[in-house]
């Protein structure tokens, strides 16, 4: 009868006590104690046993059920046996002799399969039936499998258990390669574990940087940076589509981009979930994981839950520190004075040895946080900390975590910062010194005269001071008088200090610095790019020492082209950092949409041409055409979703983008010339396609526009443009500088030269020292009046090599960009930039969860 | 819970740094962001200014800049960030969002009632 009831939780009883169910015999003669029977033998369960034995050993007859077929151990030191540190033994946290002195039973490798609510059972997998009057269920979690095709092979493996651990030990005796799916906590210590043990490993991870639940993009990079030191692949951004087999082996993987990694060995450790099986089918309330009260206690008061399988106020929590807060407060529910459990704030390190990393709290950072960065590019050191209405709410360290205990109390403590603020970051030695040491400024006025300030350059404080004292008045005065803080930049605050302390209010501040996350200008930025080879944006961040975490809507930009004129063919784009219209290719207007300009090569076109971009704009409903002063056609109105097809449209009718949005080259204007004119003295046409020809698609510090005019007269208003030419009797006269912009400048004459091909030359090397020199966003009106015309004359010609050098570096780097992005888009690349996620149609009036309930039925 | 929350999907759906758009028949278009340092926010997609669609803009930290003008709004509180007159006060509605299990929620009766402020003349 009983048996029959077990094996039948179905829908009729979910959640309803039988009140008339046959009462199972609850206690043995003789034994007065109430059962509790354990679901788990794991850190969780049985650390709630020991709580409870604390409180009153003899209150409960303990029974523990067991999946794995050992005794209780330490399942976050599995890293350190993986890696060889450490070997089993050193992680049992409860021996046999445990169980046995504590009068517990142990009933290992039997997992439970069923809970009979009503009757207060539960069965195991051989058939065990025990009985309980109270029931801990600490199920734990699982790994999460990615449902991809290849998965059961053999040798495709998690990370959880002691079983896991000898497949990859077995697998790395042999050698090879493994690959890693998951590049978070678990993934890379299952990554540095199989490394040391001798295997070629390649993490693939999903996101763009490491670890991105705990730590920033700054703290990514420098970890990627070292992993790859140590000889690791590390494939950000990567998409699993398939695991690859051959006689029912693993082979390797197949990224979702069509890249194949050869592996013997492929762990799967991107994340885990709540194992909620076993409650969900006795009827408990589950919603991702098991939900509980303060208590610990299920919606069944007979039952209760704790660890990684548990829901509490909405979290579910992956670590270890949270469980022994559960454990506390169940056993005292359970035998003594309730305590109430609370949520715990967690923190995180990565047990992986040499690396050190420490990640507490909330570092989501926003308006009424305040985040504070150091980077001390020369150690290695990134922290964060964000104080939030002067309490600490979240740190990152890497590279120093000394202090990571200090914070995560200062954290957990919510204590009041504000006297420490000035401080904080320099950790608790410093912070706590106490007086003079507290005040950053105090702190160097206390440092003594031959104390080095600029570790790159070697520059003492007393050197430092008796430049200010000599007249330096200036960040960049000192930077170009002594070299300190030329180099990385990581003393620029110690310097900051120190002419504050020598000048006062005298200090006069530096030529404008980039944007205000830096002390470094624009030039700072450009030379140490090239002189420290630093080639992306999150590198340039920390080595520069940047002052938020992420820069802003100003450097973001200005570093992504200023890596990408510096490393052609190498820099990789980032589009976070672009403006909207070179994000989309096309320009945002006032409403939302956008207008679409195809090229027009010299302001030539045909009629098939122009019979296409009528059909586009009829098709995709444009509201206004309009020829643009750069003579080419403009659609305005065009919807974001529609500009892939329109792309193609106009594509398959052999016209490409016109980059009228970009920082870049725009439009080459041309009057008919020669060939048509009565007055023109050259092909000015022919000679504006080929300057079209060569320079477009070149990104560039601003818009850039070029005009060939065929005679003085200037039809193309030539002397108005970034690059002019005047083509006059005797060859080409080359002019620069020109803006129709707010402020008109008329254009400087540069040279006069003799053949086409000349000012071809001259154009792309005027150019290249163009898009080397100038600030980000800095026409080249405003450049050449910064810098002289002598200036760019003397560049271009004192060495007769100087032309041809920088017209190799632009034509060199204008093979990687000319390429259509239109074409591109239009193929389908990054689609889900022109689309919305889905659409909401919401219920006239809102359904009840029953209803909702029937409708699902 | 099931009628409070509307799932809108897996969290991979919106890459770092990106923000993808959610119509709403008879409401404001939602503008969903995904910071670079892994935070989710949802705002009404328009610019408290002139109404510039914030999800094509520039996220740093938790902040995005207007792609119309270049106001900065809070991705938490949807308040303009600049210390002008014109944008003191400014601000755009938030919508509740979490993320549970690689997937992300919107607030139900906010994503609905959401109104966008009047742009200003």
């Amino acid at each position: 009868m009983a048996s029959l009831r077990l094996f039948s939780v179905g829908a009729q009883n979910l959640g309803v006590p039988e009140v008339n169910a046959p009462n199972l015999v609850k206690i043995p003669e003789g034994d007065l104690r109430e059962r509790l029977v354990v679901v788990g033998n794991g850190m969780a369960g049985c650390r709630a046993v020991e709580e409870i034995l604390a409180r009153d050993a003899d209150r409960f007859a303990i029974t523990i059920f067991g999946a794995e077929p050992r005794v209780n151990y330490n399942r976050i030191m599995l890293s350190p046996v993986l890696a060889g540190e450490k070997q089993f033994d050193d992680i049992v946290i409860n021996t046999d002799e445990w169980y046995v002195e504590n009068d517990i039973t142990l009933i290992s490798g039997d997992p439970v399969v069923a809970i009979d609510r009503a009757a207060q059972t539960v069965t195991s997998a051989s058939g065990r039936i025990e009985a309980y009057d109270r029931l801990l269920i600490a199920t734990g979690s699982e790994p999460f499998i990615i449902p991809v095709p290849g998965k059961d092979l053999s040798g495709v493996v998690s990370f959880r258990d002691l079983d896991d651990v000898d497949k990859m030990l077995t697998a790395a005796a042999n050698g090879g390669h493994a690959v890693v799916i998951g590049g978070g906590l678990l993934g890379l210590e299952a990554a540095h574990g199989l490394s040391l043990r001798g295997m070629e490993v390649t993490v693939l991870h999903l996101m763009p940087t490491l670890m991105e639940r705990q730590l920033d993009e700054a703290a990514g990079w420098l970890l990627k940076s070292e992993l790859e030191r140590r000889g690791q692949t590390i494939l950000t951004g990567a998409d699993t589509a398939e695991i690859l087999g051959k006689d029912g082996k693993v082979t390797g993987v197949k990224l979702k981009d069509g890249r194949e990694i050869p592996a013997s060995i492929v762990v799967m450790a991107v994340g885990i979930r709540p194992s909620t099986a076993l409650a969900r089918q006795a009827g408990l309330e589950v919603e991702r994981g098991i939900m509980v009260d303060d208590h610990m206690v299920t919606s069944d008061p007979a039952v209760m839950a704790v660890g990684e399988c548990v829901q509490h106020r909405g979290i579910c929590y992956g670590l270890v520190a949270p469980l022994w807060d559960m454990c506390r407060s169940l056993a005292d529910a359970a035998v003594s004075t309730p305590s109430g459990y609370t949520g715990s704030v967690t923190s995180t390190k990565l047990k992986v040895s040499g690396i050190d990393l420490f990640s507490a709290g909330d570092f989501s950072g926003g308006a009424d946080c305040e985040d504070i960065v150091m980077r001390d590019a020369a150690r290695g050191v990134y922290k964060r900390v964000i104080v939030k209405n002067n309490k600490l709410v979240g740190a990152v360290l890497y590279g120093d975590t000394a202090d990571g205990s200090w914070y995560f109390d200062l954290l957990k403590r919510e204590e009041d910062v504000s006297d420490i603020r000035e401080a904080l970051i320099f950790g608790q030695a410093f912070a706590q010194g106490g007086g003079a040491l507290a005040d950053p400024n105090a702190a160097v006025a206390a440092l003594s005269d031959d104390a080095e300030v600029c570790g790159c350059n070697g520059v003492t404080k007393g050197t430092v001071v008796s430049t200010i004292k000599g007249g330096a008045c200036s960040l960049d005065a000192v930077r170009s008088q002594c070299k300190a803080s030329a180099s990385c930049g990581s003393c620029t605050g110690l310097v900051e200090s120190l002419l504050k302390l020598t000048l006062g209010d005298d200090v006069k501040s530096g030529p404008k610095t980039l944007c205000k996350c830096t002390s470094f200008s624009h030039d700072d930025v450009r030379r140490l790019i090239v002189e420290k080879s630093l080639k992306a944006i999150p590198q340039v961040m920390q080595e520069l020492t940047w002052k938020t975490p992420d820069g802003c809507a100003s450097c973001r930009p200005a570093l992504n082209y200023y890596l990408l004129c510096a490393w052609p063919g190498e820099y990789v784009d980032d589009q976070q950092s672009r403006f909207v219209n070179e994000r989309m290719h096309a320009n945002i207007q006032k409403d939302g949409t956008y207008s679409v300009v195809p090229r027009m090569w010299g302001g030539v076109t045909t009629p098939d041409e122009l019979r296409a971009i009528a059909d586009a704009a009829d098709k995709y409903q444009a509201r206004l055409i309009k020829v643009t002063g750069g003579q080419r056609i403009d659609l305005f109105g065009i919807k974001k979703e529609d500009l892939p097809a329109i792309w193609g449209d106009l594509n398959a009718a052999g016209m490409v983008s016109g980059h009228a949005y970009g920082k870049s080259l725009r439009t080459v204007k041309t009057c008919v010339g020669s060939e048509w004119c009565r007055f023109g003295t050259q092909d000015s046409t022919g000679l504006g396609i080929k300057a079209e020809q060569m320079t477009w698609g070149s990104w560039m510090p601003h818009k850039f526009k070029i005009a060939v005019s065929g005679c003085p007269r200037n039809c193309a208003e030539a002397t108005i443009k970034d690059f002019g030419v005047i083509c006059v009797d005797s060859g080409y006269e080359l002019h620069v500088g020109g803006n129709g912009g707010i402020h008109v400048r008329a254009t400087d004459l540069l040279s006069k030269v003799t053949t086409e091909q000349e000012a071809l030359d001259v154009c792309a090397a005027f150019i290249q020292l163009y898009r080397e020199q100038a600030w980000y966003l800095e026409r080249t009106a405003p450049w050449i009046e910064r810098v002289g015309l002598d200036y760019v004359k003397a560049q271009l010609f004192d060495d007769p090599e100087a032309v041809a050098r920088l017209a190799k570096r632009f034509h060199y780097s204008q093979q990687f960009m000319q390429d259509d992005p239109w074409a591109r888009r239009a193929a389908g690349e990054d689609s889900e930039l022109h689309q919305h996620l889905a659409e909401f149609r919401p219920f006239p009036t809102p359904l009840s969860t029953a209803q909702l309930k029937e409708a699902a039925e | 819970m099931i009628g409070d929350w509307i799932d809108i999907g897996p969290t991979t759906q919106i890459s770092p740094g990106n923000a993808r758009t959610l119509p709403v028949q008879g409401g404001e278009e939602i503008a969903i962001f995904h910071t670079l340092d892994n935070q989710f926010y949802a705002l009404v997609n328009k610019c408290p200014h002139k109404h510039g669609p914030l999800s094509q803009g520039i996220v740093h930290g938790n902040v995005v800049t207007c792609p119309l003008h270049s106001w900065n709004i809070s991705l938490k509180t949807g308040e303009a960030l600049g210390d002008d007159p014109l944008e003191r006060g400014a601000c755009v509605p938030t919508i509740p969002i979490r993320e549970d299990a690689g997937r992300l929620y919107l607030k139900r009766d906010a994503l609905v009632s959401a109104k966008a402020p009047e742009a200003m003349a």
